[in-house]
This record gives C-alpha cells, structure tokens and sequence, in this order.
C-alpha cells in the first residue's frame, strides 16, 4: 500500500483510497489527459515522418517523457545528426527534471520510501503532473499525496501513449485553424494551473522566468531554460525571502 | 555517424532523461525538506517552468509562430478572465482560450 505515511490531518482535507483516486481521476480526465492525448498525436506523426517504428514512437513517449526532449530527438534524427548529438540536445532539453525531482519528492511526504521506488516516482513526473501536483496538494492530505500523483500521473501517461499511437497510425486533418488552438491549449493550460500557487518567492520566481528568457533564448538558445532558471529563480529565491521577512516585520510591528 | 537502428537513439534518449531523474532523487535524498537549499532549487524549477511556458506562447517554435503576437496575448487574456468568471474552472479557461485563438485566425487571418 502505499498509504504508508499515516499523518494525522485536519478532517478537511482530501483522504482515503476511493476519494483521492477519484479526484485524482476526475482532475485528469477533466482536461490533462486529452491534452496530452493531443499533444502525442502530434509527436506521434513526427516520429513517423522521421522514420521512427509505431513501437519505438510509443517507447519515446514512455521512457522519455518530456515533449521538449522527444521533439529534439525526431527533429535531430530527421535531419540525420549523429547519436551523440541526438542525445545530447535530447537530454539538454529535458535537463529541467532535475530541479523538477528535487522540488517534487518532498512534497509527496513519504518518510520510508525505498530508493527504487523513488526512481520510479521521478521516472513517472512530467511538467503536467509536476504542476497540477503544486496546485492541488494543499487539499490533499499528506499521507494520500502519493497515492493521488501516481493515480494522477499513470492516467496522462496512459493517454500520453494512446495518442503517440493514435498521431503515428492516423493522419489526421484538421483544419489549420483548428490545429492551432489545439496547440495553444498545452501552454495555456499550465498558465493557468501555475497562476494558483501559493508562496512569494514562488511566485516572484515565475515573474522572473518570464522576464528572463527573451535575453536567455536570444544569448544562449541551447540553454536558455537552464539560465532563466538559474537566474530568475535565485533572484526570485532572495526577493520573496526579503518580501517574506518585510512581511513578519510589519506584522510583529503592528 | 549514422545510426541504422532507431531503437538505440530512443533508448538512449531514454537514458539521458533518465539520467536527471535519477540525479535529481539523489539530490533530494541528502537534502532537509526546510532548508534553504531546497526553498532555492524550487525556485529555480518555477522560474524554468514559468519560461517554458512565456516562450511556448510568446516565442513559438511550433506552428503559433504563424499567430501574431497580439492574437496569442488576446487569448490568453479571454482565457484568464473566463478562468476566474468561471470560479477558476479549468476547462473553462482553455476551451475559452483555445476557440478564441482558433476564432480570431479564422477571423483576422
């Protein structure tokens, strides 16, 4: 089981098997797994076109699981680079799972967790996850967190797969337009489930991302999400502690 | 060096995500869950996170590069107000903002 971490908590908050699930189910058939349903659609017909096998595309989805870097992968193959530079830009692309596996596994609570099961929770998180997790854990109770991101996270895994197959098999035509608005739905959808996250710093260090990566993608192309992380995080970090300390002054003051 | 099959580019690919994964639980396993380190490295993650996300919409690689600025910014606004006019409902913000998108296209061109 994997309730394994019995915290006591406030009633209010979300608990027990059936309800987390549920809401766990709900949250992703309400919107992320059609999304990635689409998005892998059209990994999967790019895959295609460069020559990978349905098997293999769906393999990528699965063992990869991170858009930026699987577009890097079929692009660079299409191109026909050599191996260590399909990799290479593949694993660059995908370099933001580390401050993602640090910020994430904590969150979860769970005191006894075996190494292997760790990798296996990294191995499982995706931006989608990672951001729906951030927003919806609050009302969730410590000990069912897990329970609620592995629910959470197999089902847009599962509909992640589906699609990758779907978009390799079928080539679907749709009208521009319509394409468009499907493509603009990934963005959007994080822009507004990161627009509830609680903390200043947090917050600040959204702020800064934003303002950052025009010069970083301009100046450093490569990697320019690695700078602007850097960057804008660790002014983010110190402005929402300077913020947060004002804060407690005023406070104690009045 | 051309590589024949492809199976060794996904696998190893597979790896190489796989490789920050692994780093990152390393990582998280010798560190105090309070401490600043931890604080400092989730910034950095919303900051990543964050322009990820600006440069999806306001610097497009994809197909929205055919979008004009304007347009996109419009829609993300339709999608943020029909967002909280909707008690911050989701779905109720990107159908909103994705049709915008895709009904501005079609009407401006």
């Amino acid at each position: 089981m994997d309730a394994d971490n019995p915290v006591k908590d406030p009633p209010e908050l979300l608990a027990g098997n059936v309800a987390v699930m549920r809401k766990a189910l709900v949250d992703s058939l309400s919107l992320p797994a059609f999304i990635l349903l689409f998005t892998m659609m059209g990994f999967g017909s790019l895959a295609r076109s460069a020559g990978f096998g349905a098997e293999m595309a769906a393999v990528a989805s699965l063992l990869i699981w991170g858009l930026p870097g699987q577009l890097a992968m079929v692009e660079l193959t299409r191109t026909g680079q050599g191996l260590m530079a399909i990799v290479l830009a593949c694993s660059l692309a995908n370099a933001r799972f580390l401050p993602m596996v640090v910020s994430f596994m904590p969150t979860l609570a769970r005191k006894r967790a075996s190494f292997p099961r760790m990798l296996l929770d990294a191995q499982l998180l995706s931006i989608n996850s990672w951001a729906m997790c951030m927003r919806e854990f609050p009302q969730v109770a410590a000990g069912w967190r897990h329970r609620y991101y592995v629910t959470f996270a197999s089902s847009i895994l599962l509909a992640a797969v589906v699609g990758t197959l779907l978009g390799y098999h079928i080539a679907v035509l749709l009208p521009l337009t319509l394409v468009l608005g499907l493509i603009f739905v990934s963005p959007l959808f994080f822009a507004l489930v990161l627009s509830a996250v609680p903390g200043r710093a947090q917050r600040m260090s959204m702020l800064l991302g934003c303002a950052t990566i025009p010069l970083s993608h301009f100046f450093w192309p490569a990697v320019d999400l690695l700078v602007t992380g850097l960057v804008g995080g660790s002014l983010g970090f110190v402005l929402g502690n300077y913020l947060d300390k004002r804060a407690r002054r005023d406070h104690a003051n009045r | 060096m051309q590589i024949d099959n492809f199976w060794v580019i996904v696998l190893a690919c597979g790896a190489a995500t796989f490789f920050w994964r692994a780093l990152g639980v390393l990582v998280t396993r010798r560190i105090d869950a309070n401490g600043a380190f931890f604080r400092w490295v989730t910034c950095v993650s919303y900051a990543m996170v964050a322009g990820l996300i600006f440069r999806m919409i306001v610097m497009p690689e994809s197909e929205l590069a055919s979008v004009s600025l304007p347009i996109r910014v419009g829609a993300v606004a339709i999608a943020f107000g029909a967002y909280f006019l909707f008690k911050r409902r989701l779905v109720a913000g990107v159908v909103a903002g994705g049709l915008s998108l895709s009904g501005l296209v079609a009407w401006l061109g």
